[in-house]
């Protein structure tokens, strides 16, 4: 099955750090550019569509020309060390870079149609059809049903009804409503790590966002709490597009159904979860998930 | 030397060295206020009247100093003696050589008086309308039976005076200035309706001050006839007797009644002559009321001062050399605001206000004369650096996460600051409003320019329409201070005030930074554990 890509070859990568050569293992040579991508990636259907994209901070580029797709209701992990650029991609899906003095960014982020960096996009609403999730747990100083409620409040939503239905809802969504719907008026502040950490997953989804960005958000939980979040993620894919950033390489092999490997700024390969664990298609890629560094 | 060296090393003499410090700073703050407390709370324990033979003839009264011999000097003893109508002076040095055995009569009694400070002496006899009622002992039981009656009437007339008498007296002053107004339009007709008004008002008050007089007339009908201890005699109305003290024959629970009484009345009453005497209620009043009205102003000016600064301007040289003059405005001598309050607010602001809004009773002024909304802006200013700069901290002590998952959800910046941000850093603003009460509270200087006065007739707050008078002038405990302890005719006998009244303000400013206090960790508790 040949596919058509319409991207512009990128430069291949040649760094003096990497050892031995960069050729693609023989195993895996129907595609011959860099970064490997999977042909079920590029045939499902799309939700975001990352284009050329560099990004500087200062003088510094962070990101290289990174051309990327999400699939839609799909789960798609970035992996790759510290530093490599994966939570800066994640945030330029939202935006969420703007925020930051110095930042440069060039080439597209397309939702559909619409380019998010385009000068008519709208920020705002634009972040509110996004929700996001973050390596700490960062709940408001509310109490738990206000953070829930949060984003429908910043929307407008005044109506009693519509919002104890919407934090019902997200809560019962993110697995935390059987262990909180006692104490809703309580502070958030006062559950645990896990419990937090799912709250905050909750106040993402209460506005029914058609993607949820989490970056690293099982770094600071126990082995149960992630457990836990692994499963809420599993579920979420039925009507969200998510895209998670992680460190930990098996839970990437867990939850997500597709895969991109970064280092040093650049997207070195993208695949099938399945496929790019057992079979990788890069030397680079095949030595970073066996542990060799990284 | 190995230990020395190896305590420096640990640091432990650093640590007693700290310790040492830090119990230091404790033993003086106990000292000031051990010792203001010591010097205020000991004035109303009624003390013994002592009798003693000197040259000059018996001298009785409280003894209050003690100056031993020197060289050739003898020792000498101060005497409160009292009766400043009879004697010119509250207090008497008495050498001590040659002084008979002290001794302490019985029947010596301690009169506090509305005028001319206390008497010291004896009740001989105790008069009705002119005829002696009961002469000898029995005096001064009857004397102590007939007080509270007398005092009874007297605060009927005083509240007859402060309330219809007061209230009679605002209404004609309204209706003067109508007349004013009319007479400039001339029309005739409606000056004659508010002449009538005017007759009706002035025939209800003639009819008010004859009841009033009346039962002046019955308060003074009982008379006292007083003997000082040489000899001298004075006829004194029952009225004019606050608080009769037969001090050499008391139990230690009349004693404990008379402390609180006179506690009481300090806390609870208007001064009596000339703030000397009486108490300092109006004083307590107005600084807590200037100091609440200064923070109503304070917290809203600082914090978007500081939420401009902090959040929204760029951050360059411009927005640093705004916050250098900011935090400098704190070592601005406090006399200098005054001066800015009475030019700038007073005459320009008041003035200004006079002219647009009170032109008919101009030229009394209204707002163009010092008062509470003037002097407590001052304040306002004057703190307003301290709650600048403790917002700004508080600010950028929430964690950049909170702001960005509120911002990830589609919030505008403002609604994240509003929603998120501020309710965040409340406590630490609230800190920021502590630090301001205690500077406010205890300043006098730009106090006495823009609107504390001596003694004011009413309160910034009373019950007549519309309760809060932003123009009127006002008490404050520190401006009674030194107005009681170094303006006054009488300062040695006012010292105990001074102490007293220091105490008050002491007391004042950690009533209020208490409920500053509170307040913040009430907020804090339901933030949940929040980081300050």
């Amino acid at each position: 099955m040949e596919i058509e890509d319409p991207r512009p070859v990128p430069e291949p990568i040649h760094t003096p750090e990497a050892s031995g050569p960069l050729v693609p293992r023989p195993s895996y040579t129907s595609m011959s550019d860099l970064p490997l991508t999977d042909p079920s990636v590029l045939t499902a259907p799309t939700m975001l569509q990352v284009e050329r994209l560099n990004l500087y901070y200062g003088k510094k580029q962070a990101l290289m020309d990174i051309n990327l797709k999400v699939a839609k209701n799909s789960v798609m992990s970035f992996i790759g060390p510290s530093g490599c650029g994966k939570s800066t991609l994640l945030r330029c899906l939202n935006r969420m870079n703007d925020l930051i003095d110095d930042v440069r960014i060039e080439g597209r982020v397309l939702l559909g149609d619409t380019d998010l960096y385009a000068p008519e996009t709208d920020v705002i609403s634009l972040r509110k059809r996004a929700g996001m999730v973050f390596q700490k747990s960062n709940p408001f100083p509310k109490t738990i049903f206000e953070n829930v409620a949060y984003g429908l409040r910043i929307q407008g939503e005044k109506d009693k009804t519509v919002l104890e239905e919407a934090v019902q809802r997200s809560l019962q969504g993110a697995g935390l409503w059987e262990e909180v719907k006692d104490r809703l008026k309580d502070s958030a502040q006062g559950l645990s790590g896990g419990q937090q950490q799912r709250l905050c997953i909750a106040r993402a989804l209460a506005v029914r966002p058609g993607r949820c960005l989490m970056d690293e958000p099982c770094s600071a939980l126990d082995p149960i709490a992630t457990a836990r979040v692994e499963e809420l993620i599993t579920e979420l894919k039925q009507e969200f597009t998510i895209v998670i950033v992680t460190h930990n390489m098996q839970q990437a092999a867990r939850v997500s159904d597709h895969t991109a490997f970064f280092w040093m700024g650049k997207l070195i390969e993208t695949g099938l979860t399945e496929r790019l664990f057992t079979n990788p298609g890069h030397r680079m890629t095949e030595d970073y998930i066996t542990g060799r560094f990284g | 030397m190995t230990r020395l060296a190896e305590s420096l090393r640990r640091g432990g003499i650093f640590v007693w060295f700290a310790g040492t410090s830090l119990a230091f700073c404790l033993a003086m703050i106990l000292g000031l206020v051990g010792y203001i407390a010591a010097r205020g709370l000991g004035f109303f324990w009624p003390s013994p009247l002592v009798q003693v033979r000197s040259a000059e003839g018996p001298v009785l009264g409280e003894i209050t100093g003690h100056e031993p011999a020197r060289g050739e000097e003898t020792g000498k003893l101060q005497f409160r003696v009292g009766n400043r109508d009879i004697y010119g002076q509250d207090f008497r040095w008495v050498p001590t050589v040659g002084l008979g055995a002290p001794e302490e009569p019985k029947d010596a009694v301690l009169l506090e008086r509305t005028e001319y400070g206390p008497f010291i002496g004896r009740i001989t006899a105790i008069s009705h309308q002119g005829t002696v009622a009961v002469q000898g002992a029995g005096a001064l039981a009857e004397a102590a039976r007939r007080l509270p009656e007398s005092r009874r009437l007297l605060e009927e007339v005083q509240a007859t005076e402060k309330g219809k008498v007061g209230e009679l007296n605002r209404r004609m002053e309204r209706l003067r200035i109508d007349r004013k107004g009319l007479e400039a339009k001339g029309d005739q007709a409606a000056i004659q309706a508010l002449d009538t008004q005017v007759a009706a008002l002035q025939s209800t008050y003639e009819a008010l001050q004859t009841t009033i007089d009346q039962t002046r007339t019955e308060a003074k009908s009982w008379v006292l006839d007083l003997e000082t201890a040489d000899g001298q005699k004075k006829e004194l109305p029952l009225s004019s007797v606050v608080r009769i003290v037969a001090a050499n024959n008391l139990s230690v629970t009349d004693r404990l009644g008379i402390y609180l009484s006179r506690m009481w009345e300090f806390l609870a009453d208007d001064p009596r002559e000339s703030n000397t005497e009486g108490g300092i209620f109006p004083a307590i009043f107005g600084t807590v009321m200037m100091v609440l009205v200064m923070s109503v102003l304070v917290v809203p000016l600082g914090v978007v001062t500081a939420l401009y600064l902090r959040e929204y301007a760029r951050q360059g040289w411009l927005v640093r050399a705004v916050r250098v003059a900011v935090n400098n405005l704190a070592g601005v001598p406090s006399i200098v605001f005054g001066v800015f309050g009475l030019g700038f607010f007073v005459y320009t602001l008041g003035g200004g206000i006079d002219r647009l809004f009170f032109a008919d009773a101009l030229p009394t002024p209204t707002y163009g004369t010092g008062g509470i909304i003037w002097a407590s802006l001052t304040l306002a200013l004057l703190t307003v650096p301290v709650v600048v700069v403790a917002t700004e901290e508080a600010l950028g002590a929430v964690a950049r996460s909170q702001r960005e998952a509120s911002l990830a959800m589609g919030a505008t910046k403002w609604q994240t600051l509003w929603n998120v941000v501020l309710p965040s850093a409340a406590p630490g603003i609230l800190t920021g409003l502590i630090l301001a009460i205690a500077r406010g509270a205890g300043e006098v200087a730009p106090l006495m320019l823009t609107g504390v006065v001596k003694l004011a007739p009413s309160m910034p707050l009373d019950g007549t329409f519309p309760f809060f008078h932003f123009d009127r002038k006002f008490m404050h405990l520190g401006f009674h201070i030194y107005d009681v302890g170094f303006q006054s005719p009488n300062s040695e006998a006012a010292k105990p005030m001074v102490f007293m009244a220091s105490l008050l303000l002491l007391a004042v400013v950690v009533v209020l930074n208490i409920f500053a206090l509170n307040l913040r960790r009430k907020l804090r508790a339901r933030l949940g554990g929040s980081t300050f």
